[in-house]
């Protein structure tokens, strides 16, 4: 066999094996939250409202509701933003605040999550703190808002490079009908991008989802379905966190498998429809490199 | 007269950008007003001397230069391993992968990238639980343990910069080799590679940006809030990221918080560097070759 066969099968077997830790991921959560799946009992703790594990209540589906309350309500804040800051940065700002803008959010990407968390401590949950009556600060509202932040350059930098593909086949026609900028953008561009739209708050939901550390320090971590904006929360991903810090019941570890499983799915999901609606567009490449 | 909608959305999108400017704008502030002062040799080294400290010969207990080292460490063991793994992925998918065979590494890519990094830690965690109940009784957490799972973590980005860098290259660049004769690997080699490597390094600072911040994998899989500096690679490690979330939730008196908040700056510090460097490598590369806005 010739030198350039033996490179051409180096490297297949770099993504194949590439390939086979994300299978690998996949068969590990699955093999350790197997158990739960034999017997009924065992799923119908899982799946159930409460988590008491010296009680014998293993169940995380407040864990599932506290992610999703929390990712919907964070991308409630950021997703408006973001489409303002996408607008700013994509025609409506002089170019020199405009190249500002865009490094900053840039930038935004290159803060590590540990950070957003940390300052939002010592700011934000003082601040909820103090000027509400109920509740210590660490709860839903304060950590939606930190990971609004969070999530927004993701939203931003993906809104981006749709616009900016789409730009280009209306600009002429929006300029020559006599559009200003702003007209052109809030009429033709925002219209015509309705997939990249669609695609952008999937990303940041996506990422909201799968952080750890926002949740973990900011939320206040009590495994309760939230009833108002000041309860504190614990999502899955501060869930798999907490337990593998304190516990070692046999019971609680499958239970963290579960969770995972769940995210990954979830991830897995948000995947496939992010590439369902890229691969309709035909050009869904660039827009995933922003991905996470 | 009725307000434009137009008007109302320009104002609008100057408020979003106001916002969330000044919110990372307080961010910064803050952590440069309350970490500017306690910056100090003292921070990184407490009572042990400097030089001793960085040789190893004096353990250093007061100071994060444990911390500083072993995110260091943690970023060196995870790029030998993810470096050439995520370099060689993204030329087989740019220049080999055809068809369906593309379309399945690339959705996996994909799948590896939106993946949680609390469940890369988990994998971890799991490893270990396998391999204790198989073959090897003693296997632990560890630095070698992190730093594979961390290479997983920043594998897709890795994959991702190579595979476009190298797609993205003028025709030129493309056809130059072949029309000399080349063989396709060697056009790769010599010509598409170098073309490339630009955008290729962006892409690896950028990505070690992204094993330096990560707190989640390392929690699961070895970290600890003290341990010194690892010694070998089966040794428990401290880092930075751990460092400020352990102390955020565990300080017992204002000098852990004062320590907090100097560890906090001086991450953003290091991954402020690694954003700048990899800005204006990209920023040069788009003049370079004219491909600009």
């Amino acid at each position: 066999m010739t030198m350039e066969q033996w490179i051409e099968r180096a490297l297949f077997a770099c993504a194949l094996f590439c390939s086979l830790c994300v299978t690998a991921v996949f068969g590990f959560l699955v093999y350790f939250s197997w158990p739960l799946f034999l017997d009924a009992q065992g799923l119908a703790a899982v799946f159930s409202w409460v988590w008491k594990p010296f009680m014998g209540s293993f169940g995380i589906l407040p864990m599932v509701a506290g992610t999703f309350g929390l990712a919907v309500l964070a991308l409630g804040i950021a997703y408006p933003l973001a489409i303002g800051v996408a607008c700013f940065t994509h025609g409506l700002a002089p170019a020199r605040i405009r190249n500002a803008a865009l490094s900053l959010v840039y930038f935004m990407t290159s803060i590590p999550t540990v950070i957003y968390g940390f300052v939002s401590v010592f700011i934000l949950v003082p601040f909820f703190r103090d000027h509400f009556e109920r509740g210590t600060g660490f709860c839903l509202m304060t950590s939606a808002i930190t990971l609004a932040v969070l999530i927004v350059p993701t939203i931003v930098i993906s809104l981006r490079a749709e616009m900016g593909q789409k730009s280009e086949e209306v600009r002429l026609a929006a300029r020559s009908l006599g559009m200003t900028p702003a007209q052109e953008l809030l009429w033709v561009l925002l219209p015509c991008s309705g997939r990249g739209l669609v695609i952008a708050a999937v990303l940041g939901f996506g990422r909201a989802v799968g952080d750890t550390l926002v949740a973990l320090m900011v939320a206040g971590n009590a495994p309760v379905v939230p009833r108002s904006l000041l309860d504190s929360i614990r999502t899955l991903t501060a869930h798999i966190a907490l337990v593998v810090a304190t516990d070692s019941q046999d019971r609680s570890y499958h239970s963290i498998f579960a969770a995972g499983l769940m995210l990954f799915l979830i991830m897995a999901g948000l995947t496939m429809v992010i590439r369902g609606l890229a691969m309709r567009i035909g050009k869904g490449k660039e827009r995933h490199d922003s991905a996470a | 007269m009725t307000v434009r909608p137009e008007r109302l959305f320009v104002a609008f999108s100057w408020l979003a950008a106001g916002l969330v400017a000044v919110s990372v704008g307080v961010l910064v502030a803050y952590l440069l007003m309350r970490g500017w002062p306690v910056l100090s040799s003292a921070l990184l080294f407490g009572d042990t001397p400097w030089l001793a400290a960085v040789l190893g010969s004096e353990p250093v207990f007061d100071g994060i230069y444990p911390a500083v080292a072993g995110t260091f460490i943690l970023i060196a063991c995870s790029s030998v391993i993810a470096i050439p793994f995520g370099i060689c992925c993204g030329i087989y998918l740019a220049e080999y992968a055809q068809g369906r065979l593309k379309a399945i590494f690339s959705f996996m890519v994909d799948l590896l990238s939106g993946m949680p990094s609390i469940v890369m830690g988990l994998f971890g965690f799991a490893l270990i639980l396998l391999m204790r109940r198989t073959l090897f009784g003693h296997a632990n957490t560890s630095l070698m343990l992190s730093s594979a799972c961390i290479a997983l973590l920043i594998l897709p980005y890795l994959i991702r910069m190579t595979q476009v860098a190298l797609e993205s290259l003028p025709d030129k660049a493309r056809l130059l080799g072949l029309s000399l004769g080349y063989t396709r690997w060697q056009n790769i080699l010599h010509v598409k590679l170098p073309a490339a490597s630009t955008a290729i390094f962006s892409g690896i600072v950028l990505s070690i940006g992204r094993a330096a911040e990560d707190t989640a994998v390392i929690m699961l899989t070895g970290v600890v809030a003290n341990a010194g500096i690892p010694r070998a690679l089966s040794d428990k490690f401290e880092a930075l990221p751990f460092t400020i979330f352990y102390l955020t939730a565990e300080h017992r008196n204002d000098t852990e918080l004062q320590t907090a908040f100097g560890c906090a700056l001086v991450l953003l510090f290091i991954t402020g560097t690694l954003f700048f460097v990899s800005y204006f490598i990209r920023k040069n590369l788009q003049r370079s070759w004219g491909q600009g806005e």
